[in-house]
This record gives structure tokens, C-alpha cells and sequence, in this order.
């Protein structure tokens, strides 16, 4: 898995504003930066399928996710694509753990024991989302992408809601997502000493072009 | 006459509730697509649902009793299995679902859109098919809604008269509290229709009551 090239070869329009993206990515964790407004979300919910590029191909190793020249966009839930919004949307109508569970229907994804014992969320599964803190929300919402086995996990600025110190406890929890599961990461984020720790590969978005890219330092 | 009085309570509780359960598939249903989907004639479709609402309710009669007479495209289909609907309880159900319908659909459609699309589109990439979405994220995030649509469904449902006199008369079978009323006024039986008209305010005060209660605790649910 952690070889699978991912293409983003598409154009999506949105009023004035366009998207194009033109990358064969082999990277473990690529990096996407930029300010905001560059379209680096839109750039996430277009591989997830929220979104629908106007021309183009996304792919995940051989697996076609978008092709409009025959009119394929495979919908979210075929797609295999984690995505953990900046604004996480954890059920709320749910415990910690049916929120984690949603997605293990068919027992094919990562253990359930080993991403709550990685991630350590054990004594968090009986509690209500709502009485969680916000280091505590990031980690049930990766746990909640990683049971539903993702060939490609998205993360749009894990840590940007987080204070400096809670930061850097939850950063290592990344890292150690991408150090056992050998999943695949794109990983929108601001802070460069972030992107520095975690991702091999940046590019940096502007006004909805790549224009830059290259190895992370 | 007590006894009278309990059986058309009892009766119209019972119908009111039959209508409630018939009229939340399509209600939830109907709900779900206009705050949900754009399609051509949502307007349309949307007018049609609340027309009820402004109607004269003996004029949705007048419709029923054509779509469910033995001649209409209802009633023919249905007497052909069997079925006769006008002048029975079955046409007291349909008639109070008809008119329930706008309130529930209104209701429970506030309830939708009050509800962050956001959970049904991460729920999407967590691998959930589109009816699991609905079961499992959609229906549970407005639940309240829902819940406060189909009380005000039952409460229009128990004092429905207009449409229920034309397809269901006032028969010993299918009277009704509000057809009740009105009979025992017409031939001067005030206690009865007094009677009666106490059980219909306790009723209709006890549902709208709990109504108003899932609806002011239904706080629009945003990500979090």
C-alpha cells in the first residue's frame, strides 16, 4: 500500500475560482500548504468524492476513483478514502466507540483493539463526544477514519484547532499512524515545523495551482 | 351514553394513531427530499404537500371520495382485491393522514435542514451506503423533528371533520370526536357534545403540548 502512486490530474471550477491540480504523488505523507483560500480543502473533498472535478483523473495506485472522459466518479462510500475534516464532525448522537465503530462493518480494516490501544483512547470508548476535549476529539476521529480500512487517509489541519503544548502530544500519535499502518497520508497544515516532523513530500497551493513542490526539509 | 363517549375517544385515538403510522414513511420521506434533493418540480411538490393546509378540508374530502370511490383510480384498483374504503374506519385513516401530512412534512423538514450535512457526507466516506446514512446519521440527528411533526400530524388528525364527514360520514362506526360534536349539536344533545368537546381540548392540548416541547428543544446540530 505505501507504494500505491496517487494522481490528481483535474480541474474543478467554482465560480471564479478554479482548481488544477496536475501531481503523480509516490510520497508517504504529502503535505499540502498554502493560505487560505488556495483550495487545499477542496483539494481533499474532490479525492473523498464531496466534491466533483469538471475534467480529470484521480487514481490510487490502479484504482480509478474519477474519470470524466467515460463519466466515472465513484461515490464516497466506494472509495475508500479517510477523510478527517478540520471540523472532525464526530456523531454526535453517538458514544465514542459506535462513533469509532461506524465504519468496521466489515472487520477488514485495522483492528479496532490496535488503533484505540495506538491512538490510546481505551478509557474514552463508554464517554459522549460531547464531553470530550479537543486532543481527545482529533484522536476519536482519526481512530473513527482508521477502522474503515482507507487505502489513502486525508487530514485537513489535525492540530490547527490545538494550543502549542496539546500540539505536540497529539503529533506523535500521527506519526505512529504512519509508522505502523502504512497508509498513504495527504496532511493540509500551516505550520512548517509539522509538515517538517511528519510528511515527506510538500506542495504548496496558491490561488488553486501547485506552485511549488518538492521533498519535505 | 358514557359508554358511547368512551368508544368514540377511544376510537378516534386509535385511528388517529393508525393515521400517524401511515403517514410517516411518505411524511419522512417527502421531508427528506425537499431539504435534501433538487429535482425538477420541487415547487410543485412542495405546494401539493401543503395544500391541505389552506384547503377547505371538506374540498380534500371531495377529492378523496373521488380518487376512492368505486369509480375512481383508487378505489377500483382497490375493490378489485377486495378492499372498500369510503364510509369505513379505513376512510377515516386516510382522510386524517391526508390532512396530518403538511404539518409532519413541514416539521420534519425544518428538522433536516436544521441538521449539518457535514455528518452525512463524513458518514459517506466512512463507507456508509446512502440508506445506511439516512438510518443511521440522517433520521437520528432529527429525530426531534420528526417526532414533533408526527404529534402535530396526530393532533390535526384527531380533530379532523371536514374531510371525514364527506369520505366516512357519521356512522355508529366511524363517528369520531369532532363528527361527535357536531351531531350531538345538531340534535341538541349539549352534554354529549360538551362531554366530547372536553375530551378533544385535553387531547389536542396533551400532543401539541409534547409538540411544542421536541420542537423548542430541537437546536440546530452543527459539526463538532
Amino acid at each position: 500500500m505505501m507504494s500505491s502512486t496517487i494522481t490528481l490530474d483535474f480541474v474543478l471550477r467554482q465560480g471564479a475560482f478554479t482548481l488544477e491540480v496536475r501531481e503523480r504523488l509516490e510520497a508517504r505523507v504529502v503535505a499540502l500548504f498554502g493560505p487560505s483560500g488556495a483550495g487545499k480543502t477542496t483539494v481533499l473533498e474532490s479525492i473523498a468524492g464531496l466534491r466533483r472535478p469538471d475534467e480529470g483523473v484521480i487514481e490510487i495506485g490502479s484504482n480509478r476513483l474519477v474519470d470524466t472522459s467515460i463519466g466515472l466518479a465513484l461515490p464516497p462510500h466506494q472509495r475508500r478514502v479517510g477523510y478527517v475534516p478540520q471540523d472532525l464532525a464526530l456523531f454526535p448522537h453517538l458514544d465514542v466507540r459506535r462513533n469509532i465503530l461506524f465504519s468496521a462493518v466489515d472487520g477488514t480494516g485495522p483492528d479496532f483493539d490496535a488503533v484505540v490501544a495506538l491512538l490510546e483512547i481505551g478509557e474514552m470508548l463508554v464517554r459522549e463526544v460531547g464531553e470530550l476535549s479537543g486532543g481527545e476529539r482529533q484522536r476519536v476521529a482519526l481512530a473513527r477514519a482508521l477502522v474503515a480500512a482507507p487505502a489513502l487517509l486525508l487530514l485537513d489541519e489535525p492540530l490547527a484547532a490545538l494550543d502549542r503544548p496539546l500540539r505536540e502530544r497529539v503529533l506523535p500519535y500521527l506519526i505512529r499512524i504512519r509508522d505502523e499502518f502504512s497508509i498513504p497520508m495527504i496532511y493540509v497544515s500551516h505550520d512548517p515545523a509539522e509538515v517538517n516532523a511528519i510528511a515527506d513530500w510538500v506542495l504548496v497551493l496558491d490561488q488553486g495551482r501547485v506552485v511549488r513542490r518538492g521533498p519535505a526539509a | 351514553m358514557s359508554g358511547d363517549l368512551l368508544l368514540i375517544s377511544a376510537r378516534t385515538v386509535g385511528l388517529a394513531a393508525l393515521a400517524t403510522a401511515l403517514m410517516l414513511p411518505p411524511g419522512i420521506a417527502l421531508a427528506w427530499l425537499l431539504a435534501r434533493r433538487r429535482f425538477p418540480g420541487q415547487a410543485l411538490v412542495e405546494t401539493l404537500v401543503s395544500l391541505p393546509l389552506v384547503l377547505p378540508p371538506v374540498a380534500t374530502g371531495l377529492v378523496l371520495l373521488q380518487l376512492l370511490g368505486r369509480r375512481g383510480p383508487l378505489g377500483s384498483l382497490l375493490s378489485d382485491f377486495g378492499v372498500e374504503v369510503l364510509f369505513t374506519w379505513k376512510a377515516v385513516v386516510v382522510a386524517m393522514a391526508v390532512m396530518g401530512l403538511p404539518l409532519l412534512v413541514r416539521s420534519a423538514r425544518a428538522g433536516f435542514e436544521q441538521t449539518d450535512r457535514r455528518f452525512e457526507q463524513i458518514a459517506a466516506t466512512l463507507g456508509a451506503p446512502p440508506l445506511r446514512v439516512f438510518l443511521s446519521v440522517s433520521l437520528p440527528l432529527c429525530r426531534r423533528g420528526v417526532l414533533a411533526g408526527a404529534l402535530l400530524g396526530f393532533s390535526r388528525a384527531l380533530g379532523e371533520f371536514g374531510a371525514t364527514i364527506l369520505v366516512a360520514g357519521s356512522l355508529p362506526s366511524t363517528r369520531t370526536i369532532a363528527v361527535g360534536i357536531y351531531n350531538a349539536t345538531v340534535i341538541g344533545d349539549d352534554a354529549t357534545a360538551f362531554s366530547l368537546l372536553l375530551v378533544s381540548a385535553g387531547l389536542a392540548f396533551g400532543a401539541l403540548f409534547l409538540s411544542n416541547r421536541f420542537a423548542t428543544q430541537s437546536t440546530p446540530v452543527g459539526p463538532s
